[in-house]
């Protein structure tokens, strides 16, 4: 019984935590573009003026977090002429509902225990998992197809198509990135994949993912930031040919949940990459009981400690990889259609299986686990 | 899986198919198609085939009701105002539908389905057991499999382009020369 | 946690399979009969993943995974043919398809 609650708190947190990092990852969207364009931001809005009197007025927390969602969530809720009612309200929420119950089977920790009981640090914990993060992006299609073309409006139909076929062909790559992940860890489940990432090799190195399969990390990145539709993948949306692509039909708390989907779905994708490839929630050299230095050194840490830093570890991961997409997102101009799908079909498709054909002979030739 | 689940499951996939052939705009037939089909691999889980399961929603809910999605589109399909078909077509349907029925319920009603259950092995429906069994007891079906695969996107690329100049220049000289024949 | 009688689980993909039949033979537009016949495939499934998971036995599993597959492969062909008929005839609607009844 108690396993349930705990199931559900942590399906709650991993939840919240997913729609946190998409604050913060809006909040780095307006600020943290404004510090890389040299320029200043969103920083009128406030409430009392409290920026100025801790004397930092650029921060524009209030205008970023408060302002934007209110209004956001208080807009004129209007559906276009002649479009289907139905499928106009359904789009969003189709949308958004596959990226928010993929966080809950990433691992955010080893088990914990407080007391008698011993808690697995993930919401939950399928064999399948790997399985069940392709499912989810699969269906994560549809909210974006259906968002075109329930508009009623050429334009948002045609990004509505771009970004179906934009997103089914990175869908390829993604799976071809997972199997070689999944044949050099041996399971699908993420957890197992995180524990077997502890250990160091040479005594010195973390056994991290990116060191065994460095192209699965360049290709799972690319594909990732293609799925999720951001710059220079962003055609669909196109902030200056389509406005806002199969967004376009949509205000109000519509748009909020769409808005919402690209941002956790780039939070996805950075817990993907780090789950993957940089250890999870493992901190290098920590093992269950304190830490094994490479000069020698052991540092006793008590075990709740160990699970607690392990948490933090994961999130200071996430963050860096969120910052990471973001820096991509300010650096890169946009790819054109034929480029991008040529990019996905000609170039990641025959790396992935290239990769996994080397990944086989290596495992064959090695008889067994990396 | 617990019973409540299974009658829950039943009656959305029920509804769902019910609501692909009953409704008139295609769009919303697919979606049914869809929420059919997610319940049927939400079935398949809950009887230990994990991997299966999986599989359907990843190719057929996310990939092959895409590729009718695309069609429905390119088409345009419009909604149906046409009354359909003639009423033969709906009696003697329903005439084939309830012998068909019927048979089925003799051989499902338990007097006939008498298959004992003795728990799964280790590992039943892991991705090692479906491994196993593909490549080593159905491993030409495999191959074939594949090669029907490769067939199927060749045959589709062909059924769906359109023709080059050269080709309808082609088939007008061709055309022309029937003619002269005739 | 029980496992569900069998009975239950053949009656439903029965009554799924009835579902795909009736819209089959009633609906007129080619592509609702299609997506008749993909609701038909995934009765049968049902019914094979249930037979297989009684029996203990992971064949069950592996014929679905085929029968998927070729589903795949047909969908691909089918609706390579239905935007060639529509090219040429400019109707999805299969009581106007009548070029070759006498």
């Amino acid at each position: 019984m108690i396993e349930l609650v705990v199931g559900a708190i942590e399906a709650i947190l991993m939840v919240l935590v997913g729609l946190q990092l998409s604050i913060f990852l809006l909040y780095f969207e307006r600020k943290g573009s404004a510090l890389i364009q040299d320029r200043v931001g969103a920083n009128r809005a406030a409430i009392t003026g409290l920026g100025r009197k801790l004397g930092m007025p650029n921060l524009g927390i209030v205008n970023t977090l408060v302002a934007d969602p209110v209004k956001l969530f208080t807009k004129e809720d209007f559906v276009p002429d002649g479009a289907d009612h139905f499928l106009h309200a359904l789009a969003p929420f189709l949308a958004l509902f596959p990226v928010l119950i993929t966080f809950v089977v990433i691992p955010f920790g080893d088990t914990i225990t407080i007391g008698r009981h011993t808690f697995n640090l993930q919401a939950a914990n399928l064999n399948a998992a790997a399985l069940y993060l392709l499912a989810t992006i699969g269906i994560g299609v549809y909210g974006v197809s259906l968002g075109g073309w329930a508009s009623n409006n050429r334009w948002a139909l045609l990004g509505g198509i771009r970004a179906t076929a934009q997103m089914i062909s990175y869908e390829i790559a993604m799976g071809l990135a997972i199997v070689a992940i999944v044949m050099t860890y041996g399971t699908l489940d993420l957890q197992e994949m995180c524990r077997s990432q502890g250990g160091v090799w040479f005594g010195f190195l973390p056994r991290w993912g990116i060191f065994v399969q460095p192209l699965a990390f360049i290709i799972l990145l690319t594909a990732g930031i293609a799925e999720s539709k951001r710059v220079p993948f962003d055609l669909p949306e196109g902030e200056s040919e389509l406005i806002l692509g199969y967004m376009v039909e949509y205000s109000g708390g519509k748009q909020a949940a769409f808005m919402f989907t690209d941002f956790a779905e780039q939070a996805l994708v950075a817990m993907l990459l780090v789950t993957f490839f940089f250890g999870g929630w493992q901190v290098p050299w920590l093992y269950r009981d304190g830490f094994h230095l490479p000069g020698g050194y052991f540092i006793h840490v008590a075990s709740i400690l160990v699970s607690i830093l392990g948490v933090i570890a994961f999130l200071i991961k996430v963050l860096m990889f969120c910052i990471l997409l973001g820096l991509v997102r300010w650096t890169l101009p946009r790819f054109r259609y034929d480029q991008l799908m040529r990019l996905g079909w000609k170039g990641l498709v025959p790396l992935g299986l290239a990769n996994v054909l080397v990944t086989a002979f290596i495992i064959v030739a090695t008889g067994g686990a990396h | 899986m617990p019973m409540g689940l299974f009658w829950f499951l039943a009656a959305l996939s029920v509804l769902s198919a019910l609501g692909v052939v009953l409704q008139r705009n295609p769009l919303h037939c697919l979606l049914s198609l869809v929420l059919t089909l997610l319940t049927i691999a939400v079935l398949f889980i809950g009887q230990d085939a994990v991997v299966v399961g999986f599989l359907q929603a990843i190719v057929y809910a996310g990939a092959i009701m895409v590729l009718f999605l695309f069609v429905i589109w390119l088409l345009n399909v419009p909604v149906e105002t046409r009354p359909t078909g003639h009423l033969a077509f709906k009696f003697f349907g329903m005439i084939a539908v309830a012998a068909l029925l019927a048979e089925l319920a003799v051989f499902v009603l338990p007097p006939h389905l008498k298959v004992k259950y003795s728990g799964h092995p280790a590992g039943y429906g892991s991705i090692e057991a479906l491994a196993q069994s593909l490549f080593s007891d159905y491993l030409i079906a495999f191959e074939i499999t594949s090669i029907l695969l490769l067939v199927a996107v060749i045959g589709a690329v062909a059924l769906a382009r359109r023709s080059s100049e050269i080709e309808i220049k082609e088939r007008a000289q061709d055309a022309a020369r029937v003619e002269k024949a005739a | 946690m029980t496992m569900v009688p069998l009975t239950y689980l053949m009656a439903l993909s029965a009554a799924i399979f009835a579902i795909g039949v009736v819209g089959f033979l009633t609906r007129r537009n080619i592509l609702v009969m299609f997506m008749s016949i993909e609701l038909m495939l995934n009765a049968v499934n049902l019914a094979f993943i249930s037979l297989g998971s009684r029996l203990g036995s992971m064949d069950g599993q592996v014929i679905v995974f085929f029968v998927m597959t070729v589903a795949a492969a047909e969908a691909a062909v089918g609706l390579g043919i239905i935007i060639t008929i529509f090219r040429n005839r400019e109707t999805v609607h299969a009581d106007d398809l009548t070029l070759l009844r006498w």
